[in-house]
């Protein structure tokens, strides 16, 4: 068994949902994806679980310092289908977030792979570090 | 009861207070589940993946969400009427990088589902679409509602 073994195991983490989001205009539930956002010297990287999206139903919007991730989910059970037991649901992704650095928009990147968004965000040449020599007289 | 529980185990009183309160949750479900589907597996344990549970006339149809998790850290075992999903999910730090954000969780899961009717457990199928993890699990012949016909 796996759990024996040694290392963290995992903690199930109830999808968080959008309380009251005004512009929304479809009907369903919306649910905030958990991400990581990390960033390096040349880049901002993010990685948000939206686990059932397709590249289709996923939408990435970059308009001046906001960024957003949607993505729907449709329903998946077919027809026959009669419900046993129910811990999730699926419906709307949906985040925004304030990238404060300048990105170079025509080099962003983006994947889905396992159900994982992974946006490299490069930044523009005047918003990288940049570092001052001193000059000694 | 609850009242003599109190002065006489001061320490004890608040676990006799939710104690009273536990029960009567059970027993509110009790009369809610009379009155749903029959409750057919315990509910949510709050353990990872949560799991939807679902049948057909010839399926049991088991979804769960599982993000970033590739199909060869994932193993899925049948015993009996039980099918026991469990693996990891790694995420890779760079330890280079700047953190502003770190919600995604990592580590070994396990997670098994009693499935409330026998099983065909060599035709079990599964698939891994984009973190979604579906198991179509085809019922056992006896298991399968059947038809009389009336002469």
């Amino acid at each position: 068994m796996t759990h024996h073994d040694e290392g963290k195991e995992l903690q199930v983490g109830k999808k968080q949902e959008v309380s009251g989001q005004a512009e929304q205009t479809r009907s369903g539930p919306v649910f905030i994806p958990a991400v990581d956002i990390f960033e390096t010297r040349n880049e901002i990287n993010l990685v948000a679980d939206m686990p059932g999206v397709t590249p289709e139903n996923l939408n990435i919007d970059l308009r001046e310092n906001t960024l957003t991730i949607s993505g729907e989910i449709p329903p998946y059970e077919e027809k026959n289908e009669e419900d046993l037991l129910i811990e999730y649901e699926v419906g709307q992704y949906f985040r925004q977030f304030t990238i404060p650095e300048l990105i170079d928009q025509d080099k962003i990147d983006a994947r889905l792979e396992d159900g994982c968004l992974r946006l490299v965000l490069p930044k523009a040449e005047a918003a990288k570090p940049r570092k001052i020599e001193i000059k000694a007289q | 009861m609850f009242t003599r529980g109190l002065w006489n185990f001061p320490a004890h009183g608040m676990r006799a207070h939710f104690g009273e309160l536990d029960r009567m949750r059970r027993h509110l479900d009790q009369i809610f589940g009379q009155l749903e589907q029959p409750a057919a597996v315990a509910r949510g344990a709050g353990v990872f993946p949560l799991v939807n549970l679902t049948e057909t006339q010839d399926n049991y149809i088991i979804r769960g969400e599982i993000p970033g998790v590739p199909a060869d850290k994932l193993d899925i075992q049948t015993m009996g009427r039980n099918i026991t999903i469990s693996g990891e999910r790694q995420i890779d730090i760079d330890p280079n990088a700047k953190y502003h954000r770190r919600e995604r969780e990592s580590g070994r899961f396990s997670r098994a589902i009693a499935l409330p009717g026998d099983i065909d457990r060599d035709k079990v199928s599964a698939t891994l679409k984009n973190g979604v993890l579906e198991l179509t699990i085809p019922k056992a012949q006896a298991a399968k509602p059947r038809k009389i016909d009336i002469k």
